[in-house]
């Protein structure tokens, strides 16, 4: 037998027992203790902003007379109000614009970046610049490449023959703006998904290329049936982002077109933005912005939807 | 015709060269197994003629045509990889109907070519499937099944046995065999395992460090290895090595071991012929080849006692194999499970030399081979 059972041990001091109930609450209140600092910044910051905005878009309020409830008076005037129809429109067709393009772009960008070529790594970092410059810097930079008069870019066209009554406008004209934020948008941010999309790439198994040219497939053939329905969950995550993130836009509208000329590139946030800080209405800012979280909410959810669908589906 | 041939074809990556102008005929419907270590260049080989891998010198010809740079599909080859690489989002029949869809084949075609082989490998009920919800050993017949459809007259099987289970392993070897007789095409298969080599092949190609060691029948291989790395790569527990002496008793060559004179075969006396004599050799002897007691069906003269030291028995069921040292060396014999020997134990066993081999220590060769 062992000798460790012959080593005079001391009786531990008695201890008031704790019930089964109170041993739960403790632990629970230490487990409450270790994520109360972040919960704590959350609620102040995040969560108690939004639920008073949420309230807030049924009184009238302009930041200092006392706050009246409105009813529904903030969602009505939402029929009425043009710039709001021309900033929902707006934001719609640059979502739809910004979120194809900048797809594909990225997508591009990776697989060129992802080939064994020559300066790879120049070539990668070149592509992430945009994304970490700064957006000032870059919207000036952006502002003076595009310039109507003395930019680089309309005497590149004008010097292959384009007629100088028909060189665009860019930021300046009300029919070349939004073609101008949204590939400003495209630009900014495709470096960023393309290194989302380069570590999808670099999962995918080389053994189902190999695999794919034992079966005969061509090299498109091999992007369609092999790297893009494996790169299905990458492309998922950067759509879901890209189209919050397309909804959300403010800062490059506000450096580059300030929303116009006119409400040409005028979007929601913009909106939410001139109407709590221009106007001093912060309730139907509140309603604006109500409107859309509901939208986002709904976009994000269909999406789910449909790629679990498709998931099934294919099961 | 599918007959295949190698002409000193060679693989390098930069200064490396990983396949050594590799010369080798397989016949048309021929079932050819590369064997060796990690890194002896087999499944290189075996890349290189599937198109996957580019030739850096020599000729590789299928049938008549030299397919140095043909690409992969137009080579009628198919091929089986060791992870299986099915396409995770397509069902299993659409990862079997794929080669045949790339082919522009009619859909009808398609469907009856799955469906048959899909009853041949007995994976019917599997047809709409992914393959995240199959077992292993069913991942491995879809990507048969796969290989199938096209009915392409070279199959190449890159180490597909080996993340199945032991069990499964054996079931699927013997089924490969059938496969192969059923589909009468010409198999190249990659393995580490010298057992499926043993079981499966026509004939075996044993490589090492890029280098083709020989090329011939299992049983050949066995009887007559022409150098210490095939004799101790084929034969499992593999074959005990004594190194020896030559000399000459009474004018009739023996090999001296440790002091002790040991008789030589008449096959092994003719080839040792007189350029031996006092030169150092290793003796070659099979685990089968010690016996507990004298063998009836030996030459008395042939058979030789040794003393051993049991260091360790491992009961198999149907034998024993004795790990023991004989002075100081360490041989392993395979012994009736009769034998109670323990660790520890001083054994007298029986080496029988009719059967043992003998090879230069210098080079390796097998003297004569």
């Amino acid at each position: 037998m062992s000798v460790i059972a012959d080593t005079p041990t001391r009786p531990l001091p008695a201890r008031a027992p704790i019930s089964r109930r109170w041993r739960k609450v403790l632990n629970a209140l230490t487990a409450y203790s270790f994520i109360a600092p972040n919960f704590i910044g959350f609620a102040v910051f995040t969560l108690g902003p939004i639920v008073f905005a949420f309230a807030l878009a049924f009184m009238h309020w302009d930041g200092s007379n006392p706050i009246r409830f409105a009813g529904l008076d903030n969602f009505w005037k939402l029929f009425s109000d043009r710039v709001f129809h021309a900033a929902f429109w707006n934001t719609i067709i640059y979502t739809g614009f910004v979120v194809p393009l900048t797809l594909i772009c990225s997508l591009a960008l990776a697989v060129l970046l992802n080939q064994k070529i020559f300066g790879r790594n120049f070539f990668r970092t070149v592509a992430f610049f945009p994304y970490v410059a700064s957006l000032v810097a870059v919207a000036v930079v952006w502002n003076m490449m595009f310039h109507p008069e003395f930019g680089p870019v309309n005497m590149v066209l004008y010097t292959l023959g384009v007629d100088p009554s028909d060189l665009p406008g860019w930021a300046a004209d009300r029919h070349w703006a939004m073609a101008t934020v949204i590939m400003f948008s495209v630009w900014k941010n495709m470096g960023y998904f393309m290194v989302i999309y380069l570590a999808g790439l670099q999962g995918i198994s080389s053994e189902l290329y190999e695999a794919a040219d034992i079966d005969g497939a061509s090299g498109g053939q091999k992007f369609r049936f092999v790297t893009l329905p494996q790169l299905a969950p990458t492309t998922f995550f950067v759509s879901v982002m890209l189209i919050i993130q397309s909804f959300k836009v403010f800062d490059q509208i506000f450096m580059i077109t300030q929303g116009g000329p006119g409400t040409s590139t005028l979007v929601l946030v913009y909106h939410i933005y001139n109407e709590a800080f221009i106007s001093w209405d912060l309730g139907y800012s509140s309603m604006v912005a109500l409107v859309l979280f509901l939208l986002v909410l709904v976009i994000t959810i269909v999406q789910f939807r449909w790629t679990q669908d498709r998931d099934e589906d294919t099961a | 015709m599918a007959g295949i041939s190698l002409h000193k074809l060679r693989k390098s990556f930069g200064a490396l060269t990983v396949v050594h102008d590799v010369d080798l005929e397989i016949a048309d419907k021929e079932f050819i197994i590369l064997v060796g270590p990690s890194g002896c260049g087999k499944s290189t080989t075996l890349r290189m003629i599937a198109g996957l891998e580019e030739i850096t010198s020599g000729e590789l010809i299928i049938g008549d045509t030299i397919v140095n740079d043909v690409p992969s599909k137009d080579r009628d080859i198919a091929m089986v990889f060791q992870n299986y690489a099915l396409y995770p989002h397509m069902t299993v029949y659409k990862n079997m109907a794929f080669g045949l869809k790339l082919r522009r084949a009619p859909r009808d075609l398609i469907d009856r070519k799955v469906h048959e082989t899909a009853e041949i490998l007995d994976i019917k009920h599997l047809l709409n499937r992914r393959p995240k919800a199959l077992s292993g050993g069913q991942r491995q017949r879809v990507a048969l099944g796969r290989a199938m459809v096209r009915s392409p007259a070279v199959f190449l099987l890159d180490e597909p046995l080996s993340n199945l289970d032991a069990k499964l392993r054996s079931t699927m070897r013997s089924e490969l065999t059938k496969l192969h007789r059923r589909l009468d095409a010409t198999f190249i298969y990659v393995t580490h395992d010298q057992v499926e080599a043993m079981t499966m092949a026509d004939r075996i190609v044993v490589m090492k460090d890029g280098h083709i060691q020989q090329v011939d029948t299992p049983q050949a291989l066995y009887d007559r290895p022409t150098n210490m790395f095939v004799a101790g790569f084929i034969g499992a527990p593999q074959m005990n090595f004594l190194p020896v002496t030559i000399s000459k008793q009474n004018g009739v060559p023996v090999a001296e071991f440790d002091g002790n004179s040991l008789p030589l075969p008449t096959r092994l006396i003719d080839r040792v012929g007189v350029d031996y004599a006092g030169r150092d050799c290793v003796l070659g002897l099979r685990p089968e080849n010690f016996h507990e007691r004298p063998p009836i069906d030996v030459d008395p003269a042939l058979t030789v006692p040794v003393e051993v030291d049991v260091e360790l028995a491992e009961p198999m069921g149907a034998e024993v194999h004795l790990n023991a040292a004989l002075r100081s060396r360490s041989i392993v014999a395979r012994v009736s499970p009769r034998c109670q020997a323990r660790a520890g134990d001083r054994l007298t066993l029986t080496a029988d030399l009719s059967s043992a081999h003998l090879f230069d220590r210098e080079t390796e060769r097998a003297i004569g081979a």
